[in-house]
């Protein structure tokens, strides 16, 4: 143990008080095994839904207001509605290509309860009456394909996947398959067409929803991991039950990766829409509070794509709408913490350079602005920087997303918020996903900004011996 | 794909203020341009589907939920839509665009091939900014890099459009470049070890909205601003691609595709498109040549001797004895004037365009046409019969391919081996070579009875079955001549058995460049021009001809054969190549040998010419020669004249006029347009080729339609009941022909003589796949590599028509119906 609250191990779930719905196992040591799934409740939640006509199980799922955890936020039940009825062979694609910057839930949920998630799309694929389902894991998660293949492996040999799933003529395929390290495959179109085997590019919309037309131009589903692990609780339990936690307009309970300088980072599972930011990060059943009692400057309430919240902002609710209307969004809940001794140029060049190296290069002014901004950003950090700079990355940000751009209030400069989304040049919000460290930081750091301009290290001089 | 208007009532939008009436589905780029609004754009291409992706063609549209930024390539008309084009948002947009666009760009438009017609550069002007704010370092690759033999990629002026990408997946089937890494380091590039190697390829460089793509025939060789330029047409195959022949200072430097709708959509094979480097190249006739008898050398001549020693030759030859073969490569206008000397001055009918190498023309123009545009209508189906539209006819392979690939056409293909189409085609049948007939017969009886009785010609019951389910209802048949090892007359009794189902109409691909137009000039044994046959057309001529043949005289291997047994006293070659194109070598070097005279008319010494013309005259060849071209449909378009013939050579037509002079005739036309008048005195056909026409329709060309021949009777030949291996010879895009042989930038893509067997005939030959072998026939021999190729028939062995030192027709005897051979390691 390090001093000081740092953690020697890698930033993992943190078992905090609370209701448990997808975290429950995750505190057994062998909570990947199918017998520990089955001896803890395991696959009740999908024999509950076998007893159900299809129709009623969907129906569950859109009383359970179970809303999307990838980052959009939209009711997992009226989604599937969106299937053209007729037009077979359906796909359920399960989006497991976690890697918005600061992002680590997803991944927790495939190592730790495979099982919940393969129940999961079983019970999805049921109420759909689709019979093939395509799991897309992210290529660098190694331990978690692993887990997945292992609880497949067991799934299928205890008759819970493959042909008559538990003696029903209910039959469902599960194809794992996992990513080759983009992260815009994580944008379910690039997904749909990584998964085609094609370069993973997003598509142009229209149309607007796989549900029209998706994986092999057939109807298709893409649904979150988290979305997924869900469905076992809420079969087995009822929809009455699961909105009885949470809010009214989000029930449930959703994982948050609180990452940065915490005391305590970890996935936590809370309270949907009741809990605030203030005790998320404070909270003595949470993160605790900022490291080494040091002052918060900043916080990115959803991933690195998220435009920057402040102190003042603390005692928002995570709850989509909200934060939205606050100018940023929660995303796919990742928290990330930035304390006073955060360099603000700094910390939006480490976040707009991951941004252009992830650019997929399909449109121009994603593929070339966001390249641009980290050339002047690395040029401002290197002490290169010039006055008419600040002004070039906003108008550069500018036509990527054209502006004004989301951003929260900020009262003592007596700026109003900007409400998410943003605006787009670009095909897909990869682009305007990078112009949100650079609007928040030089919106409330501008000084910084202008410091490191102007400052010029003195020269060494060397004494004359 | 945007394709012409769809049907409905028109939708009405608003474009700046001003109500537009679109067409129903309509893209509003589209919609924009077609009434005046042009709205700048770097990746949409109207002939490929839309991306998206250089976000150029962002225009404000507001469908009642409030103004938004849309890329117009990517929206569809809608009712009540109203656009702004130039609001502040748009224009700070596109501002914007060509900004990121410019920043990585190199400006070396001084040194840049596409300077001066450049989209990016044009852009730049009217809607860019004044100057640049990058002051990094711009992105840096290799410049430039060979991504095929003949296409240079600059990556540091790439766009990264997608046109070429798109272009070589989605039009040509070929995607052999892509888009390669991620964010500001993508780039277009081939895969390691695997060259841009298409057919097409020369597209690429032409829509390339940059000059990051060159093609080696074009780098360095003029500015655009000094070109000048003339639509005309394609000549290397019949398809009548429409080009625009540029030239600067009296020397062709470009060709480019021309869209027309009706045929080529601005598409060219790189044959069409390069195949003009042979016109100037050093191997070209500049003068008159003869043989000098001391040293048995080609020697040049004046025109004066050269036509002297012709003439001597004619005029002491009986008209039965003097034969003309050729004539596909000349002009409507040449090919009138030559079959009115052959046939009305000198009176010989022992004249053949083809070299046994087509179809029957008395059934090519009897069959009822269809034009491109019907063949590849949406959801139709295509019967093909013959050989490899890839190979023979690339354009027209492409608007196929479009067809089935995104017009829902069905395709059956009956064709002696796969072909390029293949993989796109509902049914592949490949009859054992020679039995083409006896499966259409079992085709079209599987069709009346809904079930196939049995397998035939090698093709299995199951597959005859599917096939004749297809051709249920309407269909078109792409007729072509199939394999060369075997005779015509099997695949032309199968065609003539579907000229007897009632709709079904036919696009004759027979490829040799302008030979539509040699048959309906007359060009062929028992014609007379315009559709005729020779004796119904006698009267017509009388008074136009000076005389008119009695009877019908040879074909192409009558008239070998007779030479090479001393009947034939003057042999024109007008432009042919019997030793190479011909089907027989033997019997094509003993006609060349024993014939009294040969008199060529050509562009080049070839083979034929260089083995035993006594007189070679020099002619003008495409790009120096005013004319008119027919292609497979029968559209004349003009071929234009863009630079001078090289030398003292001189024009078909006013070849013939000088010798039919010389002969103390009065060929009666001192210029095209003359001729032209003429021909719709003449013939019926060409009374629809007016001036006012052809000035008309510059574009699409002027449709000569109907024909005065009906159906001739042909008879199948009896299947041989031989169970040896049998020889497949077809045509390929590449070969060993004269004209590429003196194209630099084609010279060496003719792939080297191959051996093809089906895996399971592997058994029936001693010899390992990739080694060398040899196919004998009683003929001759040929060495070639042995590949194992599922696409031929189990019993075939298939070779291509004129590989490189090992062409095809050694082993062939001409008139045979098939062609045995027997296959051993070397």
């Amino acid at each position: 143990m390090a001093a000081d609250g740092y953690v020697d191990h890698a930033p993992g779930y943190v078992a905090n008080e609370g209701p448990k719905i997808v975290t429950g196992r995750f505190g057994y040591e062998d909570s990947h095994r199918l017998a520990r799934f089955e001896a803890t409740g395991g696959y009740e939640g999908l024999l509950r839904a076998l007893a159900l006509a299809p129709g009623a199980v969907h129906q569950q799922v859109r009383d359970a207001i179970l809303l999307g955890r990838g980052g959009a936020g939209f009711p997992a039940g009226v989604k599937w509605g969106f299937l053209p009825p007729g037009r077979y062979p359906y796909y359920l694609v399960v989006n497991g290509d976690e890697s918005e910057p600061g992002t680590y839930k997803d991944r927790l949920l495939m190592e730790r309860d495979p099982h919940q998630l393969i129940e999961g799309c079983l019970i999805a694929c049921y109420a759909l009456g689709l019979s093939q389902c395509f799991l897309y894991v992210r290529g660098e998660m190694a331990l978690a394909q692993e887990r997945i293949a292992a609880a497949l492996n067991e799934a299928y040999e205890a008759g819970y996947a493959g042909r008559r799933i538990c003696g029903t003529d209910f039959s469902v395929d599960v194809v794992l398959t996992w990513g080759a390290g983009a992260y815009i495959v994580g944008e379910e179109t690039a997904l749909i067409e990584s998964l085609e085997g094609n370069r993973g590019m997003p598509r142009l919309k229209p149309p607007y929803f796989p549900a029209a037309v998706g994986l092999y131009g057939q109807p298709t589903i893409v649904n979150n991991v988290e979305t997924l692990s869900n469905l076992g609780w809420i079969m087995a339990n009822g929809a009455d039950a699961y909105r009885r936690h949470g809010s009214e307009s989000s029930p449930g309970t959703r994982m948050f990766a609180v990452s940065g300088h915490v005391r305590r980072p970890g996935v936590y599972e809370v309270e949907h829409g009741v809990t605030t930011f203030r005790e998320l990060l404070y909270g003595d059943n949470f993160a605790r509070g900022i490291l080494h009692d040091r002052e918060l400057k900043a916080f990115i309430p959803g991933g690195g794509s998220a435009p920057w919240f402040f102190p003042e902002h603390l005692d928002l609710p995570l709850e989509a709408k909200p934060v939205g209307a606050a100018g940023s969004m929660l995303g796919s809940g990742a928290v990330v913490v930035m304390d006073e001794t955060t360099d603000a140029v700094d910390a939006a060049l480490r976040l707009v350079r991951f941004f252009a190296r992830e650019s997929c290069g399909k449109c121009t002014p994603c593929r070339e602005g966001t390249t641009w901004l980290e050339r002047i950003l690395q040029r401002i950090a290197d002490g290169r920087g010039r006055p008419s700079d600040i002004d070039l990355l906003l108008d550069v940000s500018d036509n990527i997303s054209p502006g004004p751009y989301p951003a929260a209030s900020d009262e003592a400069r007596g700026l109003a918020a900007v409400a998410f989304p943003p605006r787009q040049t670009t095909i897909c919000p990869l682009g305007p996903s990078a112009v949100a460290p650079v609007v928040s930081t030089i919106r409330r750091f501008r000084s910084e900004y202008e410091a490191r301009i102007t400052r010029r290290d003195a020269i060494p001089v060397k004494a004359a011996s | 794909m945007t394709g012409p208007a769809g049907e409905g009532p028109a939708v009405e939008i608003t474009v700046d203020g001003a109500a537009v009436a679109a067409r129903p589905g309509e893209l509003l780029i589209e919609a924009c341009e077609r009434n005046g609004v042009y709205i700048p754009r770097f990746c949409y291409h109207p002939r490929m589907a839309s991306v998206g992706m250089c976000r150029m063609c962002l225009v404000t549209v507001d469908t009642g939920r409030g103004p938004s930024l849309q890329p117009s390539c990517m929206v569809t008309v809608a009712e009540a839509m109203a656009v702004e084009t130039e609001s502040a948002a748009a224009v700070k947009a596109q501002n914007g665009v060509l900004e990121f666009l410019l920043i990585n760009h190199p400006l070396d438009c001084p040194v840049c091939d596409k300077g001066g017609e450049c989209p990016l550069q044009d852009q730049t002007m009217a809607y860019g900014p004044g100057e640049s704010r990058f002051v990094e370092e711009k992105r840096h690759f290799e410049k430039p890099i060979a991504i095929s033999a003949t296409v240079h990629l600059d990556r540091e002026r790439c766009i990264l459009c997608d046109r070429c990408t798109r272009f070589a997946d989605q039009v040509a089937g070929d995607p052999l470049i892509s888009f390669m890494g991620r964010g500001g380091a993508t780039e277009v590039n081939t895969f390691a070890d695997e060259p841009f190697a298409s057919y097409f390829s020369g597209n690429t460089v032409q829509i390339c909205p940059v000059g990051a793509l060159t093609a080696e025939p074009y780098r360095f060789k003029a500015r655009p601003w000094d070109l000048t330029e003339a639509v005309s047409t394609a000549w290397v195959d019949s398809v009548g691609a429409r080009v625009s022949v540029q030239s600067s200072r009296n020397r062709v430097l470009r060709v480019q595709g021309v869209d027309a709708d009706a045929v080529n959509w601005g598409w060219l094979t790189d044959k069409e498109r390069f195949g003009f480097e042979a016109l100037d190249s050093d191997g070209r006739v500049t003068g008159p040549l003869v043989r000098d008898a001391a040293t048995g050398a080609l020697v040049p001549a004046s025109w004066a001797d050269a036509a002297t020693r012709a003439v001597e030759a004619l005029s002491r030859a009986p008209a039965e004895r003097v034969a003309v073969l050729g004539g596909a490569r000349l002009t409507n206008e040449s090919q009138y004037a030559w079959a009115k000397l052959a046939k009305g001055v000198i009176g010989t009918d022992n004249v053949d365009a083809q070299l046994d190498d087509g179809l029957p023309p008395e059934l090519v123009l009897s069959l009822p046409r269809a034009t491109i545009d019907e063949v590849c209508r949406p959801g139709g189906v295509i019967v093909l019969l013959g050989g490899d539209p890839k190979e023979e006819l690339g354009s027209l392979y492409l608007r196929l391919r479009h067809a089935v690939v995104s017009d829902g056409a069905t395709l059956i293909e009956i064709t002696p081996r796969a072909t390029g189409l293949s993989g796109l085609a509902a049914h592949s049948l490949h009859p054992r070579p020679g039995e083409t007939a006896e499966l259409m017969r079992a085709l079209l009886a599987a069709a009346a009875t809904g079930a196939a009785d049995g397998g035939a010609a090698g093709c299995d019951r199951a597959a005859i079955a599917a096939a004749a389910a297809a051709l249920d209802g309407e269909f078109t048949v792409v007729l072509g001549r199939g394999s060369l090892a075997e005779t015509a007359d099997s695949a032309a009794a199968a065609a003539a058995m579907l000229a007897g189902r009632g709709s079904v109409r036919f696009l004759p691909v027979l490829r040799r460049g302008n030979v539509n137009g040699a048959f309906d000039a007359g060009l062929a044994p028992g014609l007379a021009p315009g559709r005729t046959l020779l004796a119904a057309g006698t009267d017509r001529l009388a008074g136009i001809w000076p005389r008119v043949p009695a009877r019908p005289g040879r074909d192409a291997r009558a008239v070998l054969k007779a030479a090479s047994v001393g009947e034939i006293d003057v042999l024109v070659l007008l432009g042919a190549d019997p030793l190479n194109d011909f089907s027989d070598r033997a019997v094509a070097a003993n006609a060349l040998d024993g014939a009294g005279s040969v008199i060529a008319v050509d562009l080049f010494v070839n083979d034929s010419a260089a083995r035993a013309a006594d007189v070679v005259l020099a002619a003008a060849g495409p790009t120096e020669t005013e004319g008119t071209f027919t292609n497979i449909e029968g559209r004349v378009s003009p071929m234009a004249q863009k630079v001078t013939p090289p030398g003292t050579a001189r024009a078909d037509w006013m070849i013939a006029a000088d010798l039919a002079r010389r002969l103390g005739a009065d060929l009666g036309f001192a210029s095209p347009a003359e001729i032209r008048s003429e021909m719709a005195e003449a013939s019926e056909l060409h009374r629809a080729l007016t001036p006012e026409a052809l000035a008309a329709s510059p574009v699409e060309g002027v449709m000569l339609a109907g024909t005065q021949i009906p159906v001739p009777a042909v008879e199948a030949p009896v299947a041989p009941g031989s169970r040896g291996l049998r020889l497949v010879a077809t045509r390929t895009m590449y070969d060993d022909g004269v004209m590429l042989r003196h194209c630099p930038s084609s010279r060496g893509l003719a792939r080297g003589p191959e051996a093809r067997v089906n895996p399971a005939a592997l058994y029936r030959i001693d010899a390992r796949p990739s080694t060398t072998v040899r196919v004998s026939s009683a003929r001759g021999h040929l060495d070639a590599t042995l590949v194992v190729d599922e696409g031929v028939p189990v019993g075939a062995v298939a070779v291509g028509w004129l590989a490189p030192g090992a062409p095809a027709n050694a082993l062939i005897e001409a008139g045979s119906p098939v062609t045995e051979v027997t296959v051993e390691a070397r």
